[in-house]
C-alpha cells in the first residue's frame, strides 16, 4: 500500500534525517512515517488563534518570532526550499507521559502540532484547531488545557498528560474501562479529548453546584454519546471517592 | 444458528484503540516524501472567471498547480447526474465552488499561496431561496431549477374536499439547513500516476462511491483505482458524496506532482465548502371529519438543492415517501420538487429528506387535532397505519405494527397526561413555560424501490486455517457499531465466539462492494447478507464432508485447515435478492418502497424561559420498534445520537447564509448541543423480528433524527400557547413571537 512506498532520493535523505530524530525521542516505525514530514517544516506563519489563546508567555514569543516572519520571508523570497536546520527554532524539552523529549522547535508551533508531529503522538486530536471542540484536551500538570491554543515552548517544564500515558501496559486507566463499559463514544475522534477532560475534571474536582454534564462541556461529541460519556465520568468519581 | 452474541452487549471491536489513541485516522498518517494539498475556491456565489492571478512573494514554481485543464478523464464528479464538476472551469456556480488546487510540502507556506490566489469572477443574478428558484427569477440550472419532480397519488384527493361536514386544515413549515459537523473533518491521502494507477485511503463512509468517481475523473480501468477507508471520525452523511470530490482533488495534485498528497480540510473549510441538509418548505391541506378521521391530504414539498444535482433526487424521494407518515389515509396526493439555488450543493444527512417532511406533517397534525377539537394523541390514534393497510404509495403493511402500543408505552414513560394537565395548570403566572409533546413516525430501511435491486450488493466471509473468520465488505465503521454489528451477526451464523470473526478494513481492492453505507441500510440489508455469507461457509465445510452440526470450536478449526489445505481457501459470497412479493413501480411511484419500517413515538418536555427566551429539552422518552435489537448497547447510543442531533437541529443550529455564503462557519457560532444541553434519552425498544432482516434486526441509524423536531415545536406551543412552524426554533424567534402575542394582549 502506499505508506509503504519510497519516495525519491531527497525524500530518502529527509527520512533517514526523521528517522535519527524519531530514534532520538524513542519512536516506533509508525513515527518515522510521520515525522518525515516535519523535517521540512518551516517557515511557519503564526495563526490568529494563537494570539487570541496564548497570553502573556505568547506576547513574549510573539515578539522572538516577529524577527524570525522577517528572516523567512527573505528566506522564501529566494526560494529557498531545502534548508536543512529550522530557522528561527529555538530547543525546547517537553515532559511528555513521563518521558522527556528534546525539539528544536519554532517559537510558535502549538503543543498539539508539537505532540503530533513532532513527537508521533497522535492521540490527541485537531477537531477545529481553535479551542471550540476539546478533542485536542490535555493535562498540563493535571490541569485540562486545550493543546491547540497551547505554545509548546510556553509548556517546557511542565507534565504533560496525553491519552497514550494512561493505561499502565495492558492494563486500561479507570476512566478509558469506564469509556468502554458506558459506550462513552462512537466514532472514537472526540475520545481521547473527553477522556483526558474526564482524567482532569477527577483531579480538578467538579466546582459546587456544578453538575459533571456542565464539568464536561467543552467537549464536543456531534455522535451524541453524552449519557455514556456522563455515565463513564460518574462511576470513575464514584470509583475515586 | 445459535444465539450466544446477538442481543448481548459485547465490547465494541474498536473499542480500545478508540480510548487509548491507538485508533489511526488519516490525519495521523503519513507517508513518506508527501506533498500538503489546499483548494482555492470562489468567494461568489454566480458568475464567470475573468483571471486568475498569482501573487507576488510567493515561490510558485515550487507548487503544483492543477486546473480544470488537467483533468485526464471527466471534469464531473460521478454521482447521479454527473453536473457537479471538480474544478470549476469558466463559470462558478456557488460560492466555496473549487476552481484551482495547490500542493506543497511545507502546509504553512501553502496556506500563504493560497490566499495569494486572486480570483476575479464577474458576478451574475444568482438565487438564493426557494421561493425564488421556484418562481425562476432567474434560470440557474437546466430549463426551469427543477433538478427532480415527484407525484405520489392515492385515491383521488380531488373529489374530497367538497364533501360535506369536513373540517379543512391548511399549514406551512420550513426547515433551515444544517451541518453534519462530524468531529474529524474531510480528509484524504492520495497517490497517483499512470503506470501505478490511483490509491486513495481516507475519511468516508462509501468506498466503491469514491472508487467510481475517480474511475470517471482519470479514465482508468477499474483495478486500477483502489480506495481504502481510513478510521473515520463521523459522517452522519456528510462523508456519503463528499469524499469522491476530495479524494480526486488528492488525486490530481498527487497525479501532476508524481508525490503522495494529503489533504485535511480546516474546521471553518468543512463547514462552509461542503454539503449540508437540505432547506425545506411543505404545504399541507388536509381534509379530517369531525370525528378525526383523515380523509384527504395534499403535500407539497419542496427541497433547496444548491448549486448542483448531487444526491437531491434521492434525498427528495425518501422525504416524498415519508411525507404522509404511519396513517391510514384513503386519499393522499404529495408533489415534490428538489429545486436549485447558488448555495453550496446539499446533501445527504442522517434522515435524508424524512426529517423535514415529518417535522410538517407531525407539526401540521396537532393543527389538525384543535381544529377537530381532539387531543392530538387522539386525532393519531384514529388514523394510524396497521397490518393490511396502505401507505401513501399504496404498499401493503405485511408486518403486524402497532402504534398505539408505542404511544402507550412513550405516555407511560414520560408521564405524558399527568405533565400535559400539571404544565398547563402551572405555567400560569410562571415566567419558565413547561410543555410536553410527541411525534409519531417511520423510517423505512434501506435503498428506496429498486435501489437495492439495482445496487446487488455482495458481502464476503472467508475462514483462515486456523479456524478464524473474516467479513469482507465495503460497509464501513463510522462510529455506528458495523464492525461489531457485523462480527455478532456472522459469529452466532456459525455458532462460534465472538472473538473469533474480525471485519476486515473496507479496501476496494480486497472487498466487494455491498453498497454504500447509507440509508439505514447496513445492519438489515448487508448484515442478512453477512449472516447467508457464513451460513454458506458452514454449508461448504458440511458439503465437503469435513462438519457435521453440532460441531465445537475445535472442530470447526480443525475442518478449515483441511479444506484449506485441499483447495487453497475457503471464501463464500452472498449477493442481495429482492424479497419475493417486493415491487417498486418507479415511474408512478407506487409499491413496495421499502422492505420493512422501523415505527416510533418520541415524546419531549421543554421549558422556555420567557425572560431569556431560550428553550430546553428537559426530559425526553424514544419508544421504537425496529425488529430484533442486534447490540442493545449501540442501538441505545444510536437513538440516542439521532436525538441529540435533532435537539440541535430544532434548537441551536442556525445556518447564517450571507450572499449564499455560510457566514458563521464555526463552532463557536454554529453552536450544537454539549452536554450541557441534552437531557436524559429514555430509549425503549419494541422487538418484532423482520424475516428480511439478520435474525429480525430492521435498519435503525435514521429513525431517531425524524421525531425530536416536530415533538419539541409540539411541547413548545403546549409551554406557551404560539404555535411555532419552522425550525431552528432560536431565542430570537421566540422573542419575536411572544412580544407579537403581549402586543395583541
Amino acid at each position: 500500500m502506499a505508506r509503504e512506498k519510497k519516495g525519491d532520493e531527497s525524500s530518502a535523505e529527509r527520512d533517514a534525517l526523521a528517522r535519527e530524530q524519531a530514534n532520538a525521542a524513542g519512536g516506533e516505525s509508525e513515527m518515522d512515517l510521520l515525522l518525515s514530514e516535519d523535517g521540512e517544516a518551516r517557515r511557519r506563519f503564526l495563526k490568529q488563534a494563537l494570539i487570541a489563546g496564548g497570553g502573556l508567555a505568547a506576547a513574549n514569543l510573539l515578539l522572538h518570532y516577529q524577527t524570525n516572519v522577517a528572516a523567512q520571508t527573505r528566506a522564501s523570497a529566494n526560494l529557498v526550499s531545502t534548508q536543512t536546520a529550522t530557522a528561527g527554532a529555538i530547543p525546547v524539552t517537553l515532559r511528555v507521559n513521563g518521558r522527556d523529549y528534546a525539539l528544536q522547535i519554532e517559537p510558535q508551533v502549538t503543543l498539539l502540532d508539537a505532540l503530533r508531529e513532532r513527537i508521533g503522538l497522535t492521540g490527541s486530536k485537531k477537531g477545529c484547531d481553535r479551542g471550540q471542540c476539546g478533542a485536542c484536551t490535555v493535562l498540563a500538570d493535571g490541569h485540562r488545557i486545550n493543546s491547540c491554543l497551547a505554545l509548546a515552548a510556553a509548556y517546557e517544564g511542565a507534565e504533560i498528560t496525553t491519552v497514550e500515558g494512561l493505561a499502565r501496559g495492558e492494563e486500561l486507566h479507570p476512566v478509558q474501562a469506564a469509556f468502554i463499559k458506558h459506550d462513552g463514544f462512537q466514532c472514537g475522534y472526540c475520545t481521547p479529548g473527553q477522556i483526558m477532560s474526564a482524567v482532569g475534571l477527577l483531579h480538578e474536582g467538579c466546582p459546587p453546584g456544578m453538575t459533571v454534564r456542565e464539568c464536561m462541556s467543552g467537549n464536543i461529541c456531534r455522535c451524541g454519546a453524552y449519557n455514556g460519556i456522563v455515565a463513564a465520568v460518574e462511576e470513575a468519581r464514584g470509583a475515586k471517592a | 444458528m445459535s444465539d450466544q452474541n446477538i442481543g448481548k452487549p459485547v465490547p465494541r471491536k474498536e473499542g480500545r484503540a478508540k480510548v487509548t489513541g491507538a485508533a489511526r485516522y488519516v490525519d495521523d498518517l503519513a507517508v513518506p516524501g508527501m506533498l500538503y494539498g489546499v483548494t482555492v475556491r470562489s468567494h461568489v456565489a454566480r458568475g464567470r472567471i475573468s483571471e486568475i492571478i498569482f501573487g507576488d512573494r510567493i515561490p510558485w514554481d515550487e507548487f503544483t498547480v492543477v486546473t480544470a485543464r488537467d483533468i485526464p478523464g471527466a471534469n464531473a464528479v460521478a454521482l447521479i447526474l454527473n453536473d457537479q464538476p471538480y474544478l470549476a472551469d469558466r463559470i462558478v456556480n456557488h460560492a466555496e465552488e473549487p476552481i484551482l488546487l495547490l500542493a506543497h510540502e511545507d502546509k504553512y507556506l501553502l496556506e500563504e499561496a493560497r490566499r495569494a490566489v486572486r480570483v476575479e469572477i464577474e458576478p451574475l443574478p444568482a438565487v438564493f431561496s426557494i421561493e425564488d428558484s421556484l418562481a425562476k427569477k432567474e434560470i440557474v440550472w437546466g430549463e426551469d431549477n427543477v433538478f427532480k419532480s415527484f407525484l405520489v397519488e392515492k385515491g383521488n384527493v380531488d373529489e374530497v374536499w367538497d364533501s360535506p361536514g369536513l373540517v379543512v386544515v391548511e399549514g406551512v413549515y420550513a426547515t433551515g439547513a444544517q451541518e453534519q459537523l462530524y468531529i474529524e473533518t474531510n480528509g484524504v491521502i492520495a497517490t497517483a500516476s499512470r503506470e501505478e494507477g490511483v490509491v486513495v485511503q481516507g475519511s468516508m463512509q462509501c468506498p466503491y462511491y469514491v472508487h467510481k468517481a475517480l474511475v470517471k475523473l482519470f479514465d482508468l480501468p477499474e483495478d486500477k483505482v483502489r480506495v481504502i477507508q481510513t478510521e473515520t471520525g463521523g459522517g452522519f452523511g456528510g462523508k456519503e458524496e463528499y469524499p469522491s470530490m476530495i479524494a480526486g482533488h488528492a488525486a490530481l495534485l498527487a497525479w501532476k506532482s508524481g508525490r503522495p498528497v494529503k489533504m485535511i480540510y480546516d474546521r471553518a473549510e468543512d463547514m462552509t465548502a461542503t454539503t449540508k441538509r437540505h432547506p425545506s418548505r411543505t404545504r399541507h391541506r388536509t381534509a379530517v371529519t369531525r370525528a378525526g378521521q383523515l380523509l384527504g391530504m395534499e403535500i407539497d414539498f419542496v427541497i433547496d438543492g444548491g448549486a448542483y444535482a448531487t444526491l437531491s433526487a434521492v434525498v427528495l424521494s425518501r422525504g416524498t415517501i415519508h411525507a404522509a407518515g404511519p396513517y391510514n389515509c384513503p386519499n393522499v396526493r404529495i408533489r415534490s420538487r428538489a429545486v436549485a439555488t447558488n448555495a453550496p450543493p446539499h446533501g445527504a444527512f442522517r434522515g435524508f429528506g424524512a426529517p423535514q417532511s415529518i417535522f410538517a406533517l407531525e407539526r401540521h397534525l396537532d393543527k389538525v387535532a384543535a381544529a377537530v377539537g381532539l387531543a392530538p394523541e387522539e386525532l393519531r390514534r384514529r388514523n394510524f397505519i396497521s397490518r393490511g393497510e396502505t401507505t401513501a404509495t399504496g404498499q401493503v403493511i405485511r408486518e403486524e405494527v402497532d402504534m398505539g402500543a408505542l404511544l402507550d408505552r412513550a405516555f407511560e414513560l414520560s408521564d405524558y397526561h399527568a405533565k400535559r394537565e400539571r404544565f398547563s395548570r402551572e405555567n400560569v403566572g410562571n415566567k419558565i413555560k413547561r410543555g410536553i409533546g410527541f411525534a409519531s413516525f417511520m423510517h423505512g430501511a434501506g435503498f428506496t424501490g429498486s435501489g437495492e435491486k439495482y445496487l446487488q450488493s455482495v458481502v464476503g466471509c472467508e475462514a483462515t486455517a486456523e479456524g478464524r473468520v473474516r467479513v469482507l465488505a465495503a460497509s464501513t465503521e463510522i462510529g455506528q457499531g458495523t464492525n461489531t454489528i457485523f462480527a455478532q451477526i456472522a459469529a452466532d451464523a456459525l455458532g462460534l465466539d465472538y472473538e473469533r470473526v474480525e471485519v476486515v478494513r473496507p479496501d476496494t481492492a480486497s472487498v466487494p462492494n455491498s453498497g454504500p453505507t447509507v440509508a439505514s441500510r447496513t445492519c438489515m440489508i448487508v448484515g442478512k447478507l453477512v449472516e447467508s455469507a457464513a451460513l454458506q461457509l458452514k454449508q461448504t465445510l458440511a458439503g465437503a464432508g469435513l462438519l457435521q452440526e453440532p460441531y465445537t470450536a475445535e472442530e470447526f478449526e480443525r475442518a478449515c485447515r483441511e479444506y484449506i489445505e485441499k483447495n487453497g481457501a475457503l471464501k463464500s459470497f452472498s449477493q442481495y435478492r429482492q424479497p419475493e412479493g417486493v415491487e417498486w413501480d418507479d415511474e408512478h411511484y407506487r409499491g413496495d418502497a421499502y422492505g420493512a419500517y422501523a415505527w416510533a413515538v418520541y415524546v419531549a418536555e421543554v421549558s422556555v424561559d420567557t425572560l431569556t427566551y431560550e428553550a430546553r429539552v428537559e426530559d425526553f422518552v424514544a419508544v421504537q420498534e425496529v425488529g430484533r435489537v442486534i447490540h442493545p448497547v449501540l442501538a441505545a447510543g444510536q437513538i440516542e445520537g439521532g436525538v441529540a442531533q435533532g435537539v440541535g437541529w430544532t434548537l441551536y443550529e442556525s445556518v447564517v447564509w450571507a450572499g449564499g455564503r455560510m457566514a458563521n462557519g464555526q463552532m463557536t457560532n454554529y453552536i450544537i448541543p454539549t452536554s450541557a444541553d441534552i437531557p436524559p434519552i429514555r430509549v425503549h425498544f419494541f422487538e418484532n423480528p423482520y424475516a428480511g432482516g439478520p435474525a429480525g434486526a430492521k435498519g435503525i441509524g435514521e429513525l431517531p433524527m425524524d421525531g425530536p423536531a416536530p415533538a419539541i415545536l409540539n411541547a413548545v406551543e403546549h409551554a406557551t400557547g404560539v404555535r411555532f412552524d419552522s425550525v431552528p426554533l432560536t431565542p430570537e424567534a421566540i422573542m419575536e413571537a411572544l412580544e407579537g402575542e403581549a402586543v395583541k394582549a
